[in-house]
């Protein structure tokens, strides 16, 4: 700790940050542009000036950057003094000479850090009045749009965009007064996290283009804290409503979680809850000439629901509320995981290997601070976006450390430890079907069939020591690669394994744990990644039930009558010919759900349940991590939570287990209760009847305009806003206008800090966590001094099997999600379906790129377009999974020709 | 006493005044060209649309009772898609006009608004857009802002250099 002297009063701060980071941690209003949290400094806005003293009697003092400025013992500055203010202020007159005047028409205005500066320092008149130089834009794909006219140059795009997140196709071009931020020609933005740049430019360079589509200002939205439904990492977001359509996600600082940023799957996957084909009305088959409202449809379920002839399929895409409600209606025994059953393994076995092992799964922040990587058998930037990004901040570690040592400047001198490192990597090794994007980082990959990974695995983890057999006839070249692992993972202190559903192969996962708990035995502090398909395929798996196929089979031989599908469409689940089948079978089925779907084609009952912006629930991540989602506005209509119409049901039904059972946080109650597992999930935020103040939450910014005229088309009258009785949230402006609890902050704003720059404010030291703790909490904890429970199997050797084709998943980040599909940005982005071949077996076939490939699998014939790679084993081939016209489910599985 | 008697006087005289009195609505008062009263939106000297739907309007007015949603069109010109003032909450105090970056809201010298039906007080942009330029002639806001857009490229607006050539490393 070091004692410095600001402005005449003595603080007590951490040694070796810098100067900027240490002011803004201390409540102190201090312009900048060039340094980022995240990114670090670099020194090249000249915002951040302070003025610095000799000592005591230097009144004089000199000019300093304060983000370049290291904290030292007995420093003494001055953030007030006026020659640093009006350095301040003229800095930012001439980063402003040539910023167009058009505040009216960006989307960035209301939410701009270079506004918010500008006001900070005082620069409120011009003195430049020449003509301005201008600048034409590019083209950047469905994402960003591009405004370069608005550039001042502080280089954050290109710092994040290439140097944090790897990214190849953006740049800076042009010298002196000139610099042009862009791509060498237009075209789309390739990086999975281009999304960032609308947050990271401090002005509106780079916005986002699905906001465009219906603008809103930051002030006018209702917002409310959530979690991404891309995938099973859980990252934490804010989503913006207005007029009743979703508008916005923008990132929701987690220190745990996902830090500042988000993948662009998460960032614009959210237009599936405005889109065309949302169920909105209650329907049943066979009454189509008049609207049914929910009673009638809950009074003509009533006796539709015999007790042992129902059964109920859950979703890994809902929370666990309605999964447990739904478990409750049904009753234990009735009640099936809606997942496939390739899916229901994977998820059995990663909860399996992390309730039981004496191994820690970090969270995305942790895992960025290992200093070596393995992945087994995934494509991180397709299957878990933001944890890829933590793998790349992870691979720096060791030269980042190596540079530190040798330079002498601490980690956040940006430019000048990059310049060190140069493109040193740490080790960093990928085992994985084919290619992937972190490839170019890593120290080695190898491309081979998913059998031959977990063989690989296996040996690595013997070399390691676990109690294992040898593997037998791996090739030399396999065995030197498990040799390299083996030695890297050692020479590491903390080793990061990863593996998961990313070629739906087992034994990755069980290698990967093998490797994990075999370092952990040898003292290192080894961490192991599992990644789940969906946003609460975890949850859904510890709430735990039958599978599936049971239930076809159940339904198949005749003993059940009514079907409760909660928000899942089976025919991405099951073979659509055994889908068919079951449904034939059914007299009943009641689908919840928010989007028409294949399954709602068979439903004889619709409910309409709301999305994840019109619930409030709870998801369980990869890491075991449940966090509450808040609902951001009152569905339109009969829109309501599923739980809350399983509820409804339960009533109707006189449901012994459901009674009593009326308000989210009753039904998280009996939840709690219901399972030591979930004990605590009731506490993950504050209860319904929390007041700060005497006051609910606002949900809504306090400039939030419009209210007496929004609806006035309809009725001059306003309507009584919506009441929130599951939360502790209003849907209105009024409330308590100070911090919330950290669990519950619908958007960040402070006076004078309009942009989401205003994170500062909200953080116990920049850069770590929010006030009172990073919200979420972890459900399962290593067994601490635990038996590893080592798995001893190891497969065979691939063997391509003549005439077949073993068929792999391959993974897209747009595409391979059901609902973010439905973004048309999204959509835009998503490759059209196709095979991937080895060029061998493509001659073999007597197929060429772009040819039809006809191949039957479970004895139906499907056709796809064929695409070839030779870095593909022979004998497989690679399936786009979940990509809309892929209509095989169940991979990997054998493809007959 | 006196004092009495002196009212009574200066109230005799008034009978000689002229009258203050107008005999609305035969006989109407001259209005400032600044009075605060029936709010519309106007247009720019080529016609289009002055609002750009910036929603400043709608941020200053107290009583929230200004509503809108920004678009684009085809020209890359940013217009309200729907603009609507429920003039049975307005106050007419002018913050709207004061917000406008572009002069597009404009407070007129007019008052006659009332109506029966409190409904019909809710104006749309169709009741609320004007065939001029209001109380700003000549002011043409895409003319200074730097967006492009059709007929006006980067570079062609006023006090602006035309575009950077980035391939060119001259001074």
């Amino acid at each position: 700790m070091a004692i410095i002297h600001i402005d005449g009063k003595s603080y007590e701060v951490k040694e070796g940050k810098n100067l900027l980071e240490t002011c803004l941690s201390l409540g102190l209003d201090l312009p900048y542009f060039c340094w980022h949290p995240a990114l670090g400094s670099v020194g090249a806005c000249r915002q951040c000036a302070v003025k610095s003293f000799k000592d005591e009697k230097d009144t004089k003092g000199k000019l300093i950057m304060s983000c370049m400025e290291p904290v030292k013992d007995q420093l003494r500055i001055s953030v007030s003094d006026k020659e640093a203010a009006a350095f301040r202020e003229q800095v930012i007159g001439w980063l402003m000479t040539n910023h167009p005047h058009d505040c009216a028409v960006c989307d960035e205005g209301g939410s701009c850090h270079l506004q918010d500066m500008t006001v900070m320092t005082g620069h409120s008149y011009r003195n430049y009045h020449f003509s301005k130089r201008t600048y034409k834009n590019q083209y950047l794909g469905p994402f960003l749009n591009h405004e370069m006219n608005r550039c001042i140059q502080c280089y954050r795009c290109v710092r994040f965009y290439k140097d944090f997140a790897g990214g190849k196709d953006l740049d800076v071009f042009a010298a002196h007064n000139h610099v042009y931020f862009g791509r060498y020609k237009e075209g789309t933005l390739e990086s999975e996290f281009s999304g960032n740049l609308a947050e990271v430019c401090p002005t509106g360079v780079f916005t986002d283009k699905t906001l465009k589509q219906h603008y809103t200002r930051k002030w006018d939205m209702t917002y409310a804290p959530s979690i991404c439904q891309g995938c099973g990492l859980g990252c934490n977001i804010i989503a913006g409503e207005r007029y009743g359509s979703l508008r916005q996600i923008s990132s929701r600082y987690n220190g745990a979680v996902n830090g500042y940023f988000l993948c662009d799957r998460g960032r614009y996957g959210y237009e599936f809850v405005n889109s065309e084909r949302r169920i909105r009305e209650v329907a049943i088959r066979g009454l189509m000439d008049h609207a049914i409202d929910p009673g009638a449809a809950l009074q003509y379920l009533q006796d539709k629901l015999p007790p042992g002839r129902t059964i109920g399929i859950g979703s890994p895409r809902a929370s666990l509320e309605s999964n447990f409600v739904l478990q409750q209606l049904v009753g234990d025994d009735n009640f099936y995981l809606g997942m496939s059953d390739a899916e229901h393994d994977l998820a059995t076995l990663a909860l399996k290997i992390l309730k039981n092992g004496p191994v820690r799964t970090p969270s995305m922040q942790e895992a960025a601070t290992a200093d070596a990587v393995l992945i087994l058998g995934e494509d991180l930037l397709n299957t878990a976006p933001m944890m890829a990004l933590s793998v790349r901040q992870a691979v720096r570690k060791q030269p980042l450390q190596d540079a530190m040592n040798t330079t002498h400047v601490p980690a956040w001198q940006d430019a000048a430890v990059r310049e060190a490192m140069q493109d040193k990597h740490g080790p960093f090794y990928i085992l994985h079907i084919q290619p992937t994007g972190l490839d170019e980082i890593a120290t080695r990959t190898y491309h081979t069939a998913p059998d031959n990974i977990t063989r690989i695995g296996f040996a690595v983890s013997q070399l390691l020591g676990a109690p294992v057999a040898a593997v037998k006839d791996l090739s030399e070249e396999e065995q030197q690669l498990a040799q390299a692992i083996a030695d890297a993972l050692l020479a590491a202190e903390r080793p990061l394994i990863i593996a998961g559903y990313g070629c739906g192969c087992e034994g990755t996962m069980r290698e990967a744990a093998n490797i994990s708990w075999a370092l952990q035995q040898k003292g290192k502090a080894a961490m192991l990644v599992l990644t789940t398909p969906e946003c609460n395929s975890l949850g859904l798996e510890m709430l735990g039930s039958h599978r599936l196929e049971t239930a076809v089979t159940a339904v198949l031989d005749g003993d059940i009558d009514t079907v409760i599908i909660l928000e899942n469409d089976l025919y991405r689940r099951l073979d659509r010919h055994i889908a068919d089948q079951f449904f034939q079978h059914c007299k009943e089925v009641v689908l919840l759900d928010h989007l028409y779907n294949a399954t709602a084609e068979k439903a004889t009952v619709l409910l309409p349940a709301g999305t994840f912006a019109e619930s409030d629930g709870t998801l369980v991540n990869n890491e075991g991590r449940a966090q509450r989602f808040f609902q951001v506005f009152a569905g339109s209509g009969v829109v309501q939570e599923s739980w809350r119409w399983l509820l409804q049901l339960g009533a109707a039904t006189n449901n012994a287990r459901l009674k009593n059972l009326v308000y989210l946080d009753d039904v998280t109650q009996a939840l709690a209760q219901s399972s030591a597992i979930f004990a605590g999930i009731d506490q993950l935020t504050p209860p319904a009847d929390f007041r700060i103040a005497g006051q609910k939450i606002p949900r809504e910014p306090h400039r939030y305009s419009g209210r007496t005229a929004m609806l006035a088309n309809v009725n001059v009258s306003e309507p009584k806003p919506p009441e929130d009785a599951d939360t502790a949230m209003s849907f209105t402006m009024e409330g308590y206008r100070g911090e919330p609890p950290s669990s519950m902050i619908p958007f960040f704003w402070w006076p004078g800090w309009n942009s989401v720059q205003s994170i500062n404010k909200y953080q116990t030291e920049v850069g770590s966590s929010l006030h009172d703790g990073d919200s979420g909490k972890r459900l399962i904890e290593p067994k601490a001094n635990g038996q590893a429970p080592y798995f001893s199997y190891s497969p065979d050797n691939f063997v391509p099997l003549a005439g077949h084709l073993m068929l792999v998943p391959l993974y897209h980040i747009f595409g391979s999600e059901e609902l973010s599909v439905h973004t048309p940005a999204v959509a835009e982005r998503m490759p059209a379906p196709y095979i991937l071949l080895n060029p061998e077996d493509a001659q073999r076939y007597q197929v060429v790129e772009s040819h039809q490939l006809q191949l039957s699998v479970n004895g139906h014939p499907y056709t796809f377009t064929v695409k070839t790679d030779a870095r593909l084993h022979k004998g497989m081939a690679g399936l786009p999974v979940g990509l809309p016209g892929i209509e095989v489910v169940g991979v990997p599985v054998l493809g007959k020709l | 006493m006196f004092s009495l008697l002196r009212s009574m006087w200066l109230v005799f005289l008034h009978m000689f005044h002229k009258r203050e009195t107008y005999q609305y609505p035969e006989e109407r008062a001259p209005l400032p060209a600044r009075w605060r009263g029936r709010i519309a939106l106007t247009r720019d000297p080529d016609g289009g649309e002055r609002c750009v739907g910036c929603y400043l309007c709608a941020a200053a007015c107290p009583v929230d009772c200004i509503s809108l949603q920004a678009t684009e069109d085809e020209h890359g010109r940013r217009y309200p898609e729907f603009f609507r003032i429920n003039f049975s909450r307005c106050i007419f105090c002018g913050s709207c006009e004061e917000a406008c970056p572009t002069y597009a809201i404009q407070l007129l010298p007019d008052f006659e608004m009332a109506e029966y039906n409190r409904q019909n007080l809710v104006y749309e942009k169709e009741n609320l857009l004007i065939n001029s330029e209001g109380k700003y002639p000549g002011y043409n806001y895409y003319r200074v802002a730097g967006m492009a857009i059709d007929g006006k490229a980067k570079g062609e607006a006023e006090h602006e250099e035309p575009p950077v050539d980035i391939k060119s490393l001259l001074p």
